[in-house]
């Protein structure tokens, strides 16, 4: 007899045949993540809960025959039932006794799954990538670029590292008694006074150890092959493309509760869609009401703050930070902006100016979203139909296609918006 | 003795120390006659693994296997399902998974059950050694996944998933009913591999070139003639349709031939487990019941455990009747324990009935040898006709209900009497008739000459019909193995009126 241990083998045996499953009921799995989203809270996006998915219609059909057509069945009995008792069938002529038969049918198939949270994730980001992604100086997403990585023994003469070598030179001609020059000329110096004064024994003494001298530098070398070391490169992996995303958001008190939390929404998708899709972009997020700062992502997404609204702060805050970070050679930028498009009109003309002549012409792509309200009634816009806000970016947006713009009135339409901003290959189309 | 252990937990020793008492009871006082054993100790998620491949310990990659593991572990999570104790597989050495969760006294049951009752009962029972071939099916398995894998890396996954889904979907009809020859799995990797490299040495390309013949131009006698003699060849009528794609269709290539073949075989290798369950259940669940009392008689198990083991026992073999809402048709866990402890019985102790309805063995005093013969030489529908008595219909209150179109209502025509027990076991076995197992579809024809069209013919017993809109999916499915249109005609069996005509899209 034999007794093996498996619960130490690798999990996930099933995994290959999961894959090809979630392929089959790709649709059904797509809507699933779809009503999730719109459900879930903001923060809980990317939490651990699951996500259901309800499946129909996979079916793996067989020949099978129906419960018409007599059946004599053998059952196990109450002890009451005499002969020729009559039991009444139950309608839709599928039979009591027939449990081999129930539940054969087109319905037999529907049932529930749960999507892990690597899936589901998955299945989110699939559709999405950054538009018009330039390659800012290759063609290759990733390029490499040596880097000092330590020193070795071997190498290029070019990559001689004298220091390190004539350290070691140093020590060694110490360590061995290598005379220098100082200790040559002192003895050259004796010879000659020694010559001079006649000193036949001094000086033979002294060219004694002169020649001596002469004979220990001719053989210990002044740099020795087991001093010399090299710098060692590393190719290093260098992102060709770097991006840099500014979300901007107005937090102001124009900003309904219900306003705040679709474009939190949008940033927080977005965030993931970042975070996951692309492993060196820098996110900046900076918040505005009538002044606009910096904050970190928690600030951010949590925070509360009152106040009115200057849309143009917020852009200078991101152009100082651009300019002090992240310069355009080597950044493709990127903006994201929410907010209910409530602005000060007097601020219109800076808006625009900053736009245009600072903003639009330097970055890759700019989204607008614009948060309306529950039905998507502006309520402090009655009798307008579009905000001052969108008004400035619609009369720019024809000039320039980096700039798009969209309405978000319910939640569920949050990964409709972001999907429909950054979807795959198709370049933004101004609203 | 001394106790094989004490409380919940357990380790390897302690299943080693349970197997060596239970061989001692089984082989040593039972005469029970094993495979090897390996146990293997499994987590609940490898239970679900296993249970999604059919309880096979390798499988090839198919989204069929991932959604049923998809939908046993809702149904786990959510707490409709428990998971079984354990999965025996009928290969030598036997390997029973046994999870980690159990408690020793479950594990003993375990043990009891399936090393002893399960590996017993395939070691002996004529189905299994005329069908199955122990010694192999884990090479096969083996070779199966590679296979599959392989084909996936040449031909691409969708085209691999065409065939196997369409497979699949015969799969009840790919199984040859009557042995002509057992299985030699072993070979069947070298036969791929011989196949393959004769179709790679012997390929000539001048071959294809050379012009068919033409039927066109031929007289009309030598017309019939050519295909009467080439309909001879396809031996109609034939009932395994996956067979006899895999040999006559005329678009299939080699190994998508090969791809039937392999679901074609694990069909086969199921096919005597599905006539089985009831004797063998009935045998693994009387083995587990006697070993367990002996271990406890002999002072191996204490009576905490023995209380354990009966609570556990008593709802494996819970049979709720047909007004209870829990009724899903008949447990052979039930059934089979029933039989088996009424045959003992009457071995032993007989009274004037069990001499009338068993006069072969009652009262021989060996009870042992009686089941043996049993578990070796019957099926379900066999032991059911021949071993079912009349104490067990009693215990069960069994009754015959009997279905009919015409009747709005059911009528019991049949109870546990003395004029009934006699209908009512031919009737029961009748339900364990292997040709219920799903329904019975030859192919009955084909156009050779021209469209190449396959005729398929259900035959309608007793006014049983297909499920229209499945056949004809499955249909479908048989188009993609066969490669040209395929018809499906329902017959009625007594009069041969034609009830309804299927066709493949």
């Amino acid at each position: 007899m034999v007794i093996v241990d498996r619960r130490a083998n690798p999990q996930g045996k099933s995994l290959a045949n999961r894959q090809r499953f979630l392929e089959r009921v790709r649709g059904d799995v797509k809507r699933a993540v779809a009503d999730t989203i719109a459900r879930r809270r903001v923060a809980d996006v990317d939490t651990e809960e699951e996500v259901r998915v309800r499946v129909d219609g996979i079916e793996e059909p067989g020949f099978a025959t129906t419960p018409e057509g007599e059946h004599d069945y053998v059952l196990p009995g109450t002890g009451t039932l005499n002969r020729g008792d009559r039991i009444r069938k139950p309608q839709g002529g599928g039979g009591r006794g027939s449990g081999r038969r129930a539940g054969r049918g087109s319905g037999e198939d529907a049932f529930e799954f749960t999507l892990t949270r690597e899936e589901f994730l998955n299945y989110f980001l699939d559709e999405l990538e950054l538009p018009r992604l330039a390659r800012t100086s290759l063609t290759q997403e990733r390029m490499s670029k040596p880097q000092r990585a330590g020193i070795t023994l071997y190498g290029y003469p070019s990559a001689l590292d004298v220091r390190r070598t004539m350290r070691n030179s140093l020590a060694r001609r110490i360590a061995l008694g290598r005379p220098d020059k100082s200790v040559l000329e002192r003895l050259e110096a004796r010879v000659a006074s020694a010559r001079e004064a006649g000193d036949e024994d001094g000086l033979a003494l002294a060219e004694r150890d002169l020649a001596q001298a002469r004979r220990r530098i001719a053989r210990i070398p002044y740099v020795d092959p087991i001093d010399v070391r090299y710098a060692r490169h590393e190719r290093r992996p260098q992102p060709a493309t770097e991006a840099v995303m500014f979300c901007l958001m107005d937090v102001s008190g124009s900003m309904t509760e219900h306003m705040k939390d679709l474009a939190k929404r949008f940033f927080m998708l977005l965030h993931l869609f970042l975070g996951r899709r692309y492993d060196r972009v820098h996110v900046v997020f900076i918040r505005h009401t009538e002044r606009a700062a910096e904050v970190d992502e928690e600030t951010f997404f949590r925070s509360r703050e009152t106040g009115g609204t200057l849309v143009s702060s917020a852009l200078e805050v991101m152009l100082e930070v651009q300019r002090a970070r992240y310069p355009r050679d080597r950044f493709n930028l990127y903006v994201a902006q929410a907010s209910d498009g409530d602005n000060d009109s007097a601020d219109r003309g800076r808006v625009a100016h900053l736009m245009e002549d600072h903003i639009l012409p330097i970055v890759r792509y700019f989204a607008y979203v614009e948060t309306g309200g529950d039905r998507g009634a502006f309520p402090h816009h009655a009798g307008r139909r579009t905000t001052e806000l969108w008004d400035t970016y619609e009369s720019l947006a024809s000039d320039y296609d980096q700039l798009a713009m969209r309405r978000l009135n319910d939640s569920a339409a949050v990964w409709g918006v972001l999907a429909d901003l950054f979807a795959k290959s198709s370049g933004p189309v101004p609203a | 003795m001394a106790l094989l252990f004490d409380g919940a937990e357990w380790d390897f020793q302690t299943l080693d120390a349970i197997h060596r008492a239970c061989t001692e009871i089984a082989v040593g006082e039972f005469g029970l006659d094993v495979f090897p054993n390996q146990i293997e100790v499994i987590t609940s998620e490898q239970m679900l693994d296993a249970y999604s491949s059919n309880g096979l310990p390798l499988m090839y990659s198919h989204w069929s296997f991932g959604k049923r593991f998809a939908r046993d572990e809702a149904l786990y999570r959510q707490g409709y399902q428990g998971l079984a104790y354990e999965i025996v597989i009928n290969s030598s050495p036997c390997i029973s998974y046994i999870m980690e969760e159990n408690t020793a006294t479950l594990q003993a049951l375990v043990i009891a059950h399936a090393c002893f009752g399960h590996n017993h009962f395939f070691r002996n029972n004529y189905l299994f050694r005329q069908w199955t071939d122990a010694d192999a099916i884990l090479g096969y398995l083996a070779f199966a996944k590679a296979y599959v894998a392989e084909c996936e890396e040449r031909q691409g996954r969708a085209a691999v998933e065409r065939v196997l889904d369409a497979a699949h979907a015969l799969r009840p009809q790919g199984i040859h009913r009557y042995p002509k020859r057992r299985w030699r799995l072993a070979e069947e990797a070298e036969r791929v591999k011989a196949r393959r490299e004769h179709a790679e040495t012997s390929y000539d390309p001048m071959m294809r070139t050379v012009p068919g013949f033409r039927l066109g131009g031929a007289p009309p006698e030598a017309r019939q003639q050519m295909e009467t003699e080439a309909r001879a060849r396809l031996r109609l009528p034939e009932e395994n349709l996956l067979y006899f794609c895999e040999k006559n269709s005329p678009r299939l290539a080699g190994w998508e031939r090969e791809l039937i073949r392999i679901v074609r075989v694990l069909a086969q290798y199921f096919y005597p487990q599905a006539q089985t369950k009831v004797a063998n259940e009935g045998c693994a669940t009387y083995c587990h019941y006697q070993i367990m009392t002996r271990l406890h008689e002999t002072g191996q198990i204490n009576d905490g455990a023995l209380l354990e083991f009966l609570h556990s026992h008593s709802s494996v073999i819970l049979q709720p009747d047909l007004s209870d809402e829990r009724f899903a048709g008949w447990n052979p866990y039930a059934l089979g324990y029933a039989i088996m402890n009424d045959v003992a019985r009457a071995a032993v102790e007989p009274d004037e009935e069990d001499r009338a309805w068993f006069p072969a063995f009652a009262g021989n005093g060996d009870p042992w040898g009686v089941l043996r013969d049993v578990w070796a030489n019957y099926r379900d529908e066999g032991l059911i006709r021949q071993f079912l008595g009349p104490k067990v219909i009693r215990a069960f209150r069994m009754v015959h209900l009997a279905d009919r179109p015409a009747d709005p209502d059911y009528r019991i025509n049949d109870i546990h009497d003395e004029e009934g027990y006699r209908r009512i076991a031919s009737l029961l076995a009748d339900q364990y008739e292997p040709a219920n197992l799903a329904p019975l579809i030859e192919v009955a024809d084909v156009d050779l000459f021209g469209s190449r069209t396959l005729k398929l013919v259900h035959e309608s017993h007793r006014g049983a019909r297909l499920d229209g809109d499945l056949a004809k999916k499955t249909l479908q499915h048989m188009q993609v193995l066969w490669g040209y249109r395929v018809c499906l005609q329902e017959r009625d069996a007594e009069t041969g009126r034609v009830l309804t005509e299927y066709a493949s899209a």
